[in-house]
């Protein structure tokens, strides 16, 4: 906690128990004399938000657990139960199943005000890694959530991920066996989901503590991206800070009520309302819009062990960003070249997860047709077929075969140049770790910042003498 | 730089819904896209139209449930809250007898308990039930009683896809979100056979459906650049005009009973729909107030600081 406690204990009861166990202090320094810088804008309520979406998780999901049957043959009619029969279980499992989408909006727009912002750099690198360590159990929480409707989705999305552990060279065949706890995803696969889906969110809630500790060690970043210098660049968290995040939590939860009332199967795969079957192989398999940039990734290295290298790289290169930005200056608002980068990475991302709801062969170009020239004994040019696709020019060319009758000898194929969904994967693979292994540490050393102002007060009042700073803290 | 920032983001969003469109057709599947009708239950205040949920039960009753289950469903459901055959008990004061009727209950009324509901009983007595007589461990029928669920044509798989020529009926419980497009798509799907265009040559057994994903190159006979939207279905079209007499008068066309029974398959599908929109609304308003006192509150707080 950055200075004195100011807590003074007003009963007899509270002196009492302060000389015990001082958790009305801990509270009291931590969430309302805790200074927060005065110009943090809506971003910084992220923060709160997610705290929200945490809480939200954990008690819907407590509630689905007393119901939920986590066997394959009844999981899928168990939760159909839920929405039907059990009190609110519609509402309870709506919820949820939105409320993860919810949580990783909340998160990617938290990670990327801390990348604008500059959040990461010193002295708050563990605060950006207990993040990152955050971000990554969500990821594995709710991938073996996604598993337990056991619907269609849920089980071929099983395979696929966990199909991922095998093309680790030599140990990957007896860790994938290991893991699912047979040779296929079965019902012993879905038994640890479950025990692990449950166990996880408290992990995630005990490395939210050290996140918000480490947070009130080094103190809130904020927009100007310069340190609080004096009572001037603060405000007391309770009620400025608090008042605030309300304000972003209840717009948050208009929103959240939108998807759960409204339209709470669009963030989901209709397919995931079929029974898990392992006979039946969906069209196509994807995950959750929220998993989708890292498996374009994943699909747009041709090898598969690289693939897997390549979309754990992906989220690794997260962790290393406090050593990979080399700018002196925090905030992107005073980087006028990073800004564009910035924008330009933002676009990378959403970019990706587009890449990664479509099919790999999806043609986005193509330069006129597929065109196969037929030949006659001397060589010379008899007819010509084409089509939009090589499927067609074939069949064309059967039909024009027959046509000509046995003047024809040989066949000339034409691939036009063709740009498709992998193609573009590739390109915007690049970019993503370019964005962090070229652009972050070179513009750094290369870039002319703007005028970064010299305090908060001054950041926000711009040289004008500072206004009446809060009864509170006077 | 915000109007710079737009201007990049709205040519981003431009680049992103152009590229679909700029896609060439390759051996991807296609169908024709369904029309989407006005439903009673669409928009945030959607409610189901009772009249119509007892109309498409009754093809459900008359020409689905001959080949497709529907698991999910007990015959109580129907007298449930919102269901199609809701009942409400008054107690006529001439008489002092207790007279039903279908509808939610309203001034005086009493609300009937699904498994007490006298529509619901007399829908699950047409149907059997197997049970093991626990005196003599033998297996007896008796009549479905409200808590039964809906009646299985099919003792198992096998049985099914057998008199199917191989292909399983879906079950259809949530039929209509388990497939993109919802009650639109059921319904172009069961009223929107067409003769197949000539050059496709259908397999046997086996139909042609214009809303029907699938990838017909290979029944095709035209020409190849011009592969007619749709798929095959093993499941012959079943709605033909005046298939059912509707106990409520109206005129059976192919549309108007695949009209019925898809919004039949989105209550059973969704049965807590009313429920859920109407309480939505509520918790919008609740949130709305909630937000605008936050919102005032902060603005008092911040009033003295400048940020």
């Amino acid at each position: 906690m950055s200075g004195e406690s100011t807590y003074k204990p007003g009963s007899g009861f509270e002196r009492w128990l302060d000389a015990r166990l001082p958790i009305v202090r801990l509270a009291h320094d931590s969430f309302v004399a805790y200074p927060t810088p005065r110009n943090l804008n809506y971003w910084w309520t992220f923060g709160a938000i997610l705290s929200f979406c945490l809480v939200v998780q954990i008690l819907t999901g407590v509630i689905l657990a007393m119901h939920y049957i986590p066997n394959a043959a009844m999981a899928f009619d168990s939760v159909q139960r839920i929405r039907r029969d059990i009190n609110f279980g519609w509402l309870i499992q709506s919820v949820h199943a939105v409320g993860a989408s919810m949580f990783f909006l909340a998160a990617y727009i938290h990670m990327f005000r801390g990348l604008y912002y500059g959040s990461y750099k010193a002295p708050r690198e563990i605060l950006w890694i207990l993040g990152c360590v955050i971000y990554l159990l969500m990821i594995i929480t709710a991938f073996m959530g996604y598993v337990l409707p056991w619907g269609q989705m849920s089980f071929w999305g099983a395979t696929v991920i966990t199909n991922i552990l095998g093309a680790v060279p030599v140990v990957g065949e007896p860790i994938l066996y290991w893991v699912r706890g047979g040779f296929a995803v079965e019902n012993a696969s879905l038994n640890r989901f479950f025990s692990l889906h449950y166990l996880l969110p408290f992990v995630i809630a005990g490395v939210v503590v050290l996140h918000v500790w480490a947070l009130h060690v080094a103190g809130q970043n904020n927009p100007a991206g310069v340190e609080p210098k004096s009572k001037e660049d603060t405000v007391p968290f309770t009620p400025h800070a608090t008042l605030k995040d309300a304000v972003g939590v209840t717009l948050f939860a208009m929103m959240f009520a939108y998807f759960v009332f409204y339209m709470p199967d669009s963030l989901g795969d209709p397919e995931n309302y079929n029974k898990a079957n392992p006979l039946v192989t969906p069209p196509e398999i994807v995950p959750e819009w929220y998993l989708l940039p890292f498996y374009a990734i994943l699909r747009a290295v041709p090898d598969k062990f690289l693939g897997v290298v390549a979309m754990f790289g992906a989220i690794a290169v997260l962790f290393a960003l406090p050593w990979l930005d080399t700018s002196k200056v925090r905030s992107m608002r005073y980087r006028p070249v990073a800004r564009w980068f910035y924008i330009a990475f933002v676009l990378v991302c959403i970019g990706l997860g587009w890449c990664g709801a479509q099919t790999p062969d999806k043609v986005i170009y193509q330069a006129g047709n597929y065109r196969i020239e037929l030949r006659d004994a001397g060589n010379k040019p008899l007819a010509i077929a084409q089509g939009r696709t090589a499927d067609i020019a074939e069949r064309v060319m059967q039909q024009e075969v027959t046509r000509l009758g046995g003047a024809v000898r040989s066949l000339q194929r034409e691939t036009p140049f063709r740009f498709d969904v992998t193609a573009l994967s590739q390109i915007l693979s690049f970019f993503y770790f370019a964005f962090f292994l070229l652009v972050l540490p070179l513009l750094g050393l290369r870039e002319r910042p703007d005028r970064v102002p010299e305090t908060i007060a001054k950041s926000v009042l711009g040289g004008r003498p500072a206004a009446a700073i809060p009864k509170a803290e006077a | 730089m915000l109007r710079k920032l737009i201007t990049a983001l709205s040519l981003a969003l431009g680049l992103a819904f152009a590229a679909p469109l700029a896609g060439v057709a390759n051996a991807e599947t296609k169908a024709r896209h369904p029309h989407p009708l006005a439903w009673s239950f669409n928009g945030p205040l959607g409610t189901f139209d009772r009249a119509q949920l007892q109309r498409g039960f009754q093809i459900y009753k008359e020409v689905c449930a001959a080949c497709h289950s529907m698991s999910q469903l007990t015959y109580r459901n129907l007298g449930e809250k919102g269901g199609p055959f809701e009942a409400a008990a008054h107690r006529n004061a001439e008489t002092g007898e207790i007279e039903y009727k279908i509808g939610a209950p309203h001034d005086g009324d009493r609300a009937v308990d699904a498994n007490d509901n006298p529509f619901v009983k007399a829908i699950a007595a047409d149907y059997e039930v197997e049970e093991i007589d626990p005196q003599t461990g033998d297996v007896v029928t008796r009549k479905a009683r409200p808590s039964d669920r809906f009646h299985n044509p099919f003792k198992n798989e096998g049985l099914a896809r057998g008199a199917n020529g191989g292909a399983l009926p879906p079950d259809l419980s949530v039929i209509t979100k388990a497939r993109r497009g919802g009650a639109d798509y059921i319904h172009a799907l069961i009223g929107g056979y067409e003769a197949p265009p000539p050059g496709l040559e259908v397999p046997p057994g086996k139909y042609f459906n214009p809303y029907l994903h699938g990838d017909l190159s290979a029944f095709w006979k035209g020409d190849p650049a011009k592969v007619p939207e749709g798929g095959v279905i093993a499941m012959p079209q079943q709605l033909f005009e005046d298939r059912v007499v509707y106990a409520d008068g109206t005129a059976a066309t192919v549309d108007q009973m695949s009209r019925d029974v898809s919004a039949f398959l989105t209550w059973a599908s969704d049965p807590k729909l009313e429920e859920r929109k109407s309480l939505g609304l509520q918790v919008m308003i609740y949130l709305l107030v909630l937000g605008v006192l936050v919102y005032l509150s902060y603005r008092q707080v911040w009033k003295s600081v400048k940020h």
